[in-house]
């Protein structure tokens, strides 16, 4: 444990100082001593990414001027130094000048805010429509009803069921696969409890609330596994119940799509949660 | 003669008629200070356990992810309810805003005394819960401090625990609302002549606007909780889609009282540092005027401000632009206060007392929590962010740590005061160092697990997240020993009994407290005093 510590201090240092630059950032999933956003896999993620850095700059900097002012007050004002205090109490510019410009600054962030807003809830015309539903077991539902509708469970694998190079806590038994540069339109709801269905890569976290259906888009721009996880506080196994989407191209999409059409063989009239257990009856 | 001895003993009283029928500021403050140490002692060792938990990948000294959830629970909701608003409004407000405006006692001294003792059955309820059955998994409630259905409605936590949490807030939410009344009425009745609201300390201005809040906000809570109760057992479905009821509806009234809130825990500590950055600069508040309206402007803003909380949930783009809006505003009274202190400090005097200490590493702290509020203020941003532990390093470092150090400012500033001794310098500024070097290091790393996408309320994580997490836990250990050195610096005052002065601060102390001895007499201002 102390030798642990030991080299986590040493690790920490590093990586703040620059020196070692945190493990080469993966696609799609965390990586060991990040310290910024997942690389981006969509265009709306770009705009987060590029948003978020003007905001890192404004706030470094603010934080920066107030420190330095403090650090000067307490070197130059102490009574050491100054041992006669000052009788000042009121400045009206100075006070203008500090109401104003915060001001300014708002309404530096909020204009590409707004245009950030805009685009993450304006879903453009779309070429599939998923559904995702988190159940009151703890497991995603993916549903394709452009394609007859059927649907499957998506539970995470448990450490003994872990293939080599699985990320544990985020790797699942079957992944919502998507054509990758196709704009894919999802749907979320929840039974019976609330979870929030995220994928950090996407820049998409919306809420699985039960009794309502929300929507939110992405499109993905590289092929690849992209993981998240469940964002909304909902039981025992909410650390559990990972999110996985698999970014395929169009031509390996087709084709997974005639598999998992005969795999999952939808049973037309049932709700979803009874196809999954068709879904689990056909696969045995 | 029998009269004359009821009569002493109705002006001095001791034992239990002294501490169990407490009609006294001071004793009442001092009650809900011994009380808050109590709560803060376990909230601080509850956050400990989790930090040990979470040190590395794995599920280690839980039992299971629902004994962690109801710890993490439990953390929250001490911390908030019995912990900071029982310190500083209950305690140091009690102790200091009669003293400070010039009144013998609060205006309704009896209620002062029920305010007080709700609380008490209000944290032995929350105690309780935490040893009755939950949900299937276990004791206690575990669905966060926000309480959010279905997760607490029958079908999530089926058990008693639930209902014992809603009776405590029901509780801790009168006794909080009786003592809102009781300070609007002492504040805007009781001040001395001469002492004009403009000339008030800003302490007890702070307090009058967290008085505000508290009596608008508390009933919204009240309301919902009560939904609550009978969706629970009463058969209402004012949550539950299934009879037309929308689970959303409480997240819009715990929010509405949820916001409010958080500027109702972290004001009062913006009127202890105006305070004690004045005193040791040695120079009045810069920009009196401004400072105190920017708290009103913060308050009136904090109510409409409520849904940043729920960005995910599916809200319409006007909205989500609105709500961000009305919370960038709030950065501007926020800016206006941070700025005043520094400048109360420039051309100062300063001595580097403990109490000084700590309201600068406030003001550092503060700032730091209040810039990442503006950046997760951003809908778009906080979809990235949102139930992260960025979320958890944002509000940790503005209204808890904010809140906390406020707390330990107000302790050491007054300690001297309360019970007429002083405390050692030097275990003050070792509590204050272990501490600001601790908790910086357990929250800021987790802005990084945050922006890498770790989510909040997790037993355990991916393995990727865990450098940063046995960081942010080595952290926790030291802050933990800061807590203990808290507590040796309060048994070393008490056993050194160094007599303290009735102004132990100099020329920089000018409010009212400083002008009677320490400790007060058990009545003070028995004679107005005239306020030039």
């Amino acid at each position: 444990m102390l030798n642990r510590i030991h080299q986590t201090a040493l690790t920490a240092f590093f990586v703040l100082a620059g020196l070692v630059p945190a493990a080469a950032a993966q696609r799609g999933q965390p990586s060991p001593w990040e310290i910024n956003f997942q690389p981006a896999a969509t265009p709306i993620m770009e705009f987060i990414e590029t948003f978020h850095n003007w905001l890192l700059v404004i706030i470094t900097l603010i934080m920066v001027f107030v420190t330095v002012m403090l650090g000067y007050c307490m070197y130059a004002f102490s009574a050491k130094r100054n041992p006669k205090p000052s009788k000042v109490t009121h400045n009206t510019p100075l006070e203008i000048v500090w109401t104003v410009v915060p001001v300014l600054i708002l309404v530096g962030i909020a204009i590409p805010s707004f245009r950030l807003l805009y685009d993450q809830l304006t879903v453009p015309k779309s070429d599939l429509t998923v559904k995702a539903t988190g159940t009151a077991q703890w497991t995603w539902t993916y549903a394709y009803p452009d394609n007859g509708g059927f649907s499957f469970d998506s539970n995470m694998l448990k450490d003994n069921e872990l293939k080599p190079g699985q990320p544990r806590l985020l790797a699942v038994d079957n992944e919502l696969v998507v054509p990758v540069n196709k704009i894919v339109r999802v749907q979320v709801t929840g039974e019976g409890i609330i979870h929030s269905w995220s994928v950090p890569s996407f820049g998409v976290k919306i809420d699985a609330v039960t009794g309502r259906l929300n929507e939110t888009w992405f499109k993905a721009e590289h092929e690849g596994i992209y993981y998240g996880q469940c964002s909304q506080l909902c039981g025992k196994n909410h650390a559990y119940m990972p999110i996985a989407v698999r970014v395929v191209s169009e031509k390996d999409f087709a084709a997974w799509l005639d598999q998992a059409k005969k795999k999952y063989s939808a049973v037309p009239g049932l709700a979803p949660g009874n196809v999954a257990s068709a879904a689990e009856t056909a696969r045995q | 003669m029998a009269y004359a001895a009821a009569h002493a003993d109705h002006h001095n009283p001791t034992g239990i008629r002294r501490w169990l029928f407490s009609t006294n500021h001071k004793d009442i403050g001092t009650l809900y200070l011994i009380e808050a140490i109590f709560a803060g002692v376990l909230g601080g060792l509850f956050s400990a356990a989790m930090r040990a938990e979470l040190a590395e990948p794995g599920v280690q000294f839980f039992h299971s992810a629902h004994a962690f959830n109801a710890i993490a629970t439990a953390h929250g909701v001490i911390m908030i309810f019995f912990m900071i608003m029982p310190a500083l409004i209950g305690g140091f407000g009690n102790w200091f805003v009669p003293l400070m405006i010039g009144a013998p006692d609060m205006a309704f001294p009896r209620m002062n005394n029920v305010s007080y003792w709700f609380l008490i059955a209000a944290l032995l309820l929350l105690v309780i819960s935490m040893f009755v059955p939950g949900d299937a998994e276990g004791m206690g409630f575990a669905g966060g401090w926000t309480i959010y259905p279905p997760l607490s409605s029958k079908a999530g936590q089926p058990g008693p625990a639930m209902d014992c949490v809603i009776f405590a807030l029901h509780l801790a939410g009168a006794s909080s609302i009786l003592g809102a009344i009781n300070f609007i009425t002492t504040i805007l009745n009781m001040r001395a002549p001469g002492m004009t609201l403009h000339k008030m300390p800003l302490f007890v201005w702070s307090i009058l606007v967290t008085a505000f809040l508290l009596l608008l906000a508390l009933p919204v809570l009240a309301g919902a909780i009560t939904m609550l109760l009978t969706d629970r057992n009463f058969g209402t479905t004012f949550f539950d889609p299934q009879g037309g009821g929308d689970p959303l509806l409480f997240q819009h009234l715990f929010w509405f009282f949820g916001h409010p809130e958080v500027y109702i825990l972290v004001l009062p500590a913006f009127g202890v540092v105006s305070q004690v950055i004045s005193t040791f600069s040695k120079k009045p508040v810069f920009g009196y005027l401004g400072m105190a309206y920017a708290m009103v402007a913060i308050g009136a803003i904090g109510f409409v401000v409520w849904a940043h909380h729920m960005y995910t949930v599916g809200m319409s783009f006007p909205a989500q632009a609105y709500f961000m809006v009305a919370t960038m505003v709030i950065a501007v009274p926020t800016g206006i206060k941070v700025f005043s202190w520094i400048a109360t400090m420039w051309g100062g005097s300063i001595e580097f007392k403990t109490p000084m200490l700590w309201a600068i590493g406030f003001i550092f702290l503060f700032t730091l929590g209040g810039v990442t509020g503006v950046v997760l203020s951003n809908a778009g941003v906080d979809r990235s962010l949102h139930d992260t532990y960025y979320v958890i390093a944002h509000f940790h470092y503005t209204m808890s740590l904010g809140a906390t150090f406020g707390i330990f400012c107000a302790w050491y500033y007054w300690f001297p005061k309360m019970t007429g001794y002083l405390y050692s310098e030097f275990l003050g500024k070792l509590h204050f160092w272990l501490t600001f070097v601790g908790v910086n290091m357990v929250f800021f790393p987790q802005h990084f697990l945050g922006l890498s996408g770790m989510p909040r309320r997790y037993v355990d994580y991916p393995d990727a997240f865990a450098g940063w997490n046995m960081v942010s836990s080595i952290g926790a250990a030291i802050s933990t020993v800061g807590l203990f050195v808290f507590l040796y610096a309060i048994a070393d005052a008490f056993l050194k009994k160094r007599k303290a002065a009735d102004n132990p601060w100099g020329v920089g102390a000018t409010t009212l407290e400083w002008t009677v001895s320490s400790p007060p007499p058990f009545h003070t201002f028995e004679t107005l005093p005239r306020i030039k």
